[in-house]
């Protein structure tokens, strides 16, 4: 701690930051543009100038960069400095020389961090009238809007990209005047988390394409808190929108999760909200075999016949909902006749999940926390395409190493450049087994490639070798005991070691194995940490909520002991395989779909319902680390699309089994007494009725524009202000909006002078780059400790012939964002994928059509080498392009 | 006594001179006209029906860029965005529901295009209200109105169908990148 003075106020501060962040903390206004506070300072923008004093004789002081001057302790600064202030204005007069007038057509207006420090540095008259530098821009794909006329030079963008994200196709090209930021040649963006560069660039340089399809202001927009529903890792976003239709997702600050910054698909997979072929009426399917809409009367008395008619009900849940739609649906079909709607595989492995969550429950690190863990052990998942979020968080990892350097030679952590150059190429270690070369392999030590059985085996000798009381596992030959020791040794020498594990290939054994290792090493080591992936927004909760899988209901209808499916968001292809899923929706007298995408399920179902997406709905997710995050309805769609909740609660009413709870807070209180597992949801955010100052929270910015005018070509009356009945926010811009709001509920970030995403947070934040004020929203179910559990048995089954395995892709294996206009265009071609020694024993190469058959469904895609892959092993690419309903790892007969 | 004399002597010329004050206007020049006859004389700059004009070239000077929206206190502008397949910006629906419009001229005062801009025209009179609400078609002139000579897509640096960058005011032609000379 260090005791500083800043215009002749006092502050205790933490002498390890430096003075630009601590200012911002304490609420002064200081304007910026290099430093961010991921980024850290370089000093390069000379925006943050202030003056600083040797003591308290010194009364001439001297002019120092806020972002490069360390707090130490007696430290006396001005920022309302005469000379001080006018350095500032100078600088972004020099910085603004070439900007183009532009500000009316650029999408970052009114949200722009430039526009933001030109007033708060007092530049407000342009004095240059020289010839203004241009630039042509890039085409940089379906993502991003390239306007390079914009640029001030500031190297975030790149410092981001290539610094934080590890890309390598965004560069500073040209030199001195002519610096110039984007790629070799026209093309979309190679890194994953190239969105982020939206937010990053202060200017509107990079600038979402998606958005600037159908543009609104950030002020015009209606926002809500968002949770990400395209991976299990629940990142906050703010989706915003206008009119009913949604407009963009921008990243919402959490503490402990996704902090600034999101992944693609997040960012830019939400665009199936605006689909013009959802179902947006209650269908029903004629003589003729065509889904016919029907007015909602009608609807009711077809539905009530359904169920009058119905010999044995089954539900079929999905862990892509909520667990308030799901939980509707358990009531509607009953709790015995309730399945979680996933694949078997996924199933085991999510319940193995939930298992090791459960047991290590003390020991889960948030993704926040996997930042700050030096040695890794990542097995079987490639968590750049199924949890992508994470995979940033563990490039950053690797960078421990270097702040270890840098502490030794007593550099700063905030002093980027200097970090990163005494780092060099000295990361901390980063182990990987997985089944086939990954995009992380570029930070991983000696990559594994294994087929599953093989990764779980070597997970459970790591935990042998950290600890010999863990099973052993026999017959591992020198190589891989090499290995083993080798990886324990480390994981033993490090402060923090973290383990990283998941369900993508479907293998409960791999999870058992990661549980293990992490029992073993934490009996040595308290620090130790366990990060567990799943593969849907809401796949643990699921796991929680039923363990019977989509197996159960299709067998149900199978023996004749149901004749009627309701499915819940759900797309039964997705989960089985194409002939089976046939034979029972052709058995089954009725198969009611409740959903908000045209799924391959919902064309064959005799009756749709259509339910509001994450959009259209409120609802709670639980993610990977078990904490309960409650997302909000950013609209209110167009009667009768309703959540789905309401429909099965609906439902039950025609049923005769009409629920006990009459809304969201009631249906919440069931949950919570029906399934005890998850008391706590409750807490995710405030009830209905919370206000503060006897005020809702609003979802739009105060300056909200065109209320009297957007409807009135309809008619002239206004519109009655909409009601939410669900949850304490508003849907206008009245209410509390501040400090002072809980976390939860906070749908936007802006705050006086600071319209800036990133930047605008601060003022919510308990210091820069901390915590949310109030705490990070979410509710962890597994907070306190399990019981001490026991090792698993080192068992796995291996496949000795030929073996399937799961290929997942960041854009596509997602069902949900694979439906967005923007991922469609960068999904990748379906292609098996072979090393070249099984190519030849199959006969086939490079660029051959190749068909296999899979839990007898077959598929003929090109074939590609991939000589990654083990020998024997087909990569599958699965969640798009039909081939949906594999189970994956599985021995296939080329 | 005396006092009461007094005061009925005052207040009785007070009336008499407020009558002939009042008789005397008779006399002087009429400050009404003869409306709708006669018209009266209404300076350019009066603040009446807003139009949306046009630029020097004949194309929309509106760019959507929902400045006038956001300045307005009464909220009754609606602009929806589109671009053409130049990347100009226009825009796609502009609404204004002169029901609501108070004529304070904030949307011209905020329009970085001259697009917008308030006319000396005030006689809007409706008998039905949902007719009080213009469309684009409706305000969109087909002059530049009070300020000749201005076109945005000539100062700004975007480039548009018809102007490359480089191309607009005081600019300097698209950098080489590939030089490293100074």
């Amino acid at each position: 701690m260090a005791t500083i003075t800043i215009d002749g106020k006092e502050f205790d501060v933490d002498d390890t930051e430096n003075l630009l962040a601590v200012a911002l903390s304490k609420g002064f206004d200081l304007p910026y543009f290099c430093w961010h506070p991921e980024l850290h300072s370089v000093g390069a923008c000379r925006q943050c100038a202030v003056k600083s004093y040797r003591n308290d004789e010194d009364d001439k002081g001297m002019l120092v960069m806020a972002c490069m001057t360390p707090c130490s302790d007696g430290g006396r600064f001005e920022i309302d400095d005469e000379e001080a202030a006018e350095m500032r204005r100078q600088v972004i007069e020099w910085l603004m020389t070439n900007h183009p007038h532009d500000c009316p057509v650029c999408e970052e207006g009114g949200e722009c961090h430039l526009q933001d420090m030109t007033l708060m540095a007092g530049h407000t008259q342009r004095r240059y009238r020289g010839p203004k530098r241009t630039h042509k821009n890039q085409d940089l794909g379906p993502f991003i809007n390239h306007e390079m006329n914009r640029c001030i030079a500031c190297y975030r963008c790149v410092r981001y990209y290539r610094d934080y994200a590890d890309g390598d196709d965004l560069r500073a090209l040209g030199s001195h005047n002519n610096v110039y930021f984007g790629r070799e040649s026209d093309g979309a963006f190679d890194n994953e988390f190239s969105g982020n560069l939206v937010e990053v660039c202060p200017t509107g340089v990079f600038t979402d394409k998606t958005l600037g399809a159908h543009y609104n202001r950030k002020w015009d927009m209606q926002n809500a808190p968002g949770i990400c529903n395209h991976c299990s890792l629940g990142c906050n976003t703010s989706p915003g929108s206008r009119q009913g239709v949604l407009k963009r997702i921008q990243n919402r600050y959490h503490g402990e999760i996704n902090h600034y910054f999101l992944c693609d698909r997040g960012r830019f997979g939400a665009g199936f909200v605006n689909r013009d072929d959802r179902p947006r009426q209650p269908l029903v399917r004629n003589a003729d075999g065509v889904l016919e809409p029907r007015e909602m009367d009608v609807m009711r008395d077809t539905m009530e016949e359904v169920f009058a008619q119905a010999n044995g009900v089954v539900g079929v849940g999905s862990p892509r909902a909520s667990l308030e739609d799901n939980f509707a649906l358990r009531h509607l079909v009953g709790a015995d006749n309730f399945t979680n709607g996933m694949a078997p595989a996924d199933s085991a492995a999510s319940v193995a999940a939930r298992d090791a969550i459960a047991a290590n429950a003390d020991r889960l690190a948030t993704l926040r926390e996997v930042e700050s863990c030096d040695a890794v052990l990542i097995l079987g998942e490639d968590v750049t395409q199924t949890a992508p979020r994470l995979a940033l968080s563990l490039r950053q990892s690797r960078r421990n190493k270097h702040l270890e350097h840098a502490a030794a030679n007593k550099i700063p952590k905030w002093h980027a450049r200097a970090v990163r150059d005494i780092g060099q190429y000295n990361n901390s270690p980063i182990f990987s087994a997985t089944t086939s070369a990954t995009r992380l392999d570029d930070i991983v030590m000696t990559p594994q490639r294994l087929r599953p059985a093989a990764i779980a085996e070597l997970g459970f000798a790591v935990a042998h070798a950290l600890d010999n009381t863990a099973p052993k596992v026999e017959q591992l030959d020198a190589d891989t005991q090499a290995l083993v020791d080798a990886i324990a040794e480390t994981l033993k020498g490090a402060k923090k070691p973290l383990i990283v594990a998941g369900t993508s290939l479907g293998d409960p054994a791999i999870l058992k194995a990661a549980a293990n290792a992490t029992k073993a090493l934490a009996a040595a080591n308290e620090a130790t940490r366990l990060f567990v992936t799943l593969a849907e927004a809401n796949s643990l909760g699921m796991a929680m909520m039923e363990e019977r899988d989509i197996d159960h209901a299709l067998t149900a209808v199978e023996d004749g002991s149901a004749d009627t499916l309701v499915v819940m968001q759900n797309c039964l292809y997705e989960r089985a395989p194409k002939a089976r899923v046939d034979a029972v929706i052709k058995k089954a007298k009725n198969v009611v779909v409740l959903d908000h995408s045209m799924t391959r399920t919902v064309g064959e179902a005799t009756h749709v319902l259509p339910s509001g997406s994450f959009a259209e709905s409120d609802g709670t997710l639980v993610n990977n680390e078990g904490r309960a995050q409650r997302f909000f309805q950013l609209f209110i769609p167009d009667a009768p699309m309703q959540e789905g909740w309401r429909w099965a609660a609906d439902l039950a009413e025609v049923a005769g089994n009409k629920p006990e709870w009459l809304g969201m807070d009631d249906l919440i209180k069931t949950i919570v007494a029906d399934c005890p597992q998850f008391a706590g949801i409750e807490d995710a955010a405030p009830s209905q009725s919370f206000r503060k100052f006897g005020m809702r929270f609003p979802r739009s910015p105060h300056r909200f524009s065109g209320r009297t005018a957007m409807y009135a070509n309809v008619d002239v009356r206004e519109r009655r202000p909409e009601v939410d009945p669900d949850s304490p926010l508003a849907y206008s811009m009245e209410g509390y909006y501040g400090e002072q709001q809980p976390p939860s509920t906070i749908a936007y970030a802006w705050s006086p002078g600071w319209d800036s995403n990133q930047a605008a947070i601060t003022r919510f934040q308990d210091e820069v780059g901390g915590h949310l004020k109030g705490g990070d929203p979410g509710i962890r179910l597994f907070a306190a400790p399990g019981a001490a559990a026991e090792f698993w048995a080192a068992e796995v089954t291996a496949v000795d012939g030929w073996q399937a395995v799961p290929v997942y892709h960041i854009f596509g294996s997602e069902s949900q964002s694979a439906r967005a206009p923007a991922i469609a265009e960068r999904m990748p071609k379906p292609e098996y994928r072979v090393n070249a020694e099984a190519a030849k024993a199959l006969g086939v190469t490079a660029g051959d059509s190749f068909e296999l058959a899979v839990n007898g469904e077959t598929h003929a895609f090109p074939l590609a080498i991939d000589p990654s892959l083990p020998d024997r092993t087909i990569g599958v690419p699965v969640g798009m392009h039909g081939v949906c309903g594999l189970r994956l790892p599985v021995e296939v007969k080329p | 006594m005396k006092n009461a004399a007094q005061n009925a002597f005052s207040a009785t010329s007070s009336v008499l001179r407020t009558i002939g004050m009042t008789f005397m206007h008779s006399f002087r020049k009429r400050d009404t006209i003869l409306y709708p006859e006669e018209k009266p004389y209404l300076p350019p700059r009066y603040r009446g029906r807003i139009v949306l004009t046009r630029d020097p070239d004949g194309a929309e000077r509106c760019v959507a860029c929902n400045l006038c929206s956001v300045a307005c206190p009464v909220d009754c502008i609606s602009v929806v965005k589109t671009e053409d397949e130049t990347g100009r910006w226009y825009p796609e629906t502009f609404r204004i529901n002169f029901s609501r419009c108070i004529y304070c001229g904030y949307c011209e005062d905020a329009c970085p295009t001259y697009a917008i801009q308030l006319t000396p025209d005030f006689e809007m009179g409706e008998f039905d209200r949902q007719n009080m609400v213009y469309e684009k078609s409706d305000l969109l002139i087909s002059g530049v109105g009070k300020r000749p000579g201005y076109n945005f897509y000539r100062v700004a640096g975007m480039s548009v169908g018809g102007k490359d960058k480089g191309q607009a005011e005081n600019e300097a032609e698209p950098v080489d990148i590939k030089t490293l000379l100074p």
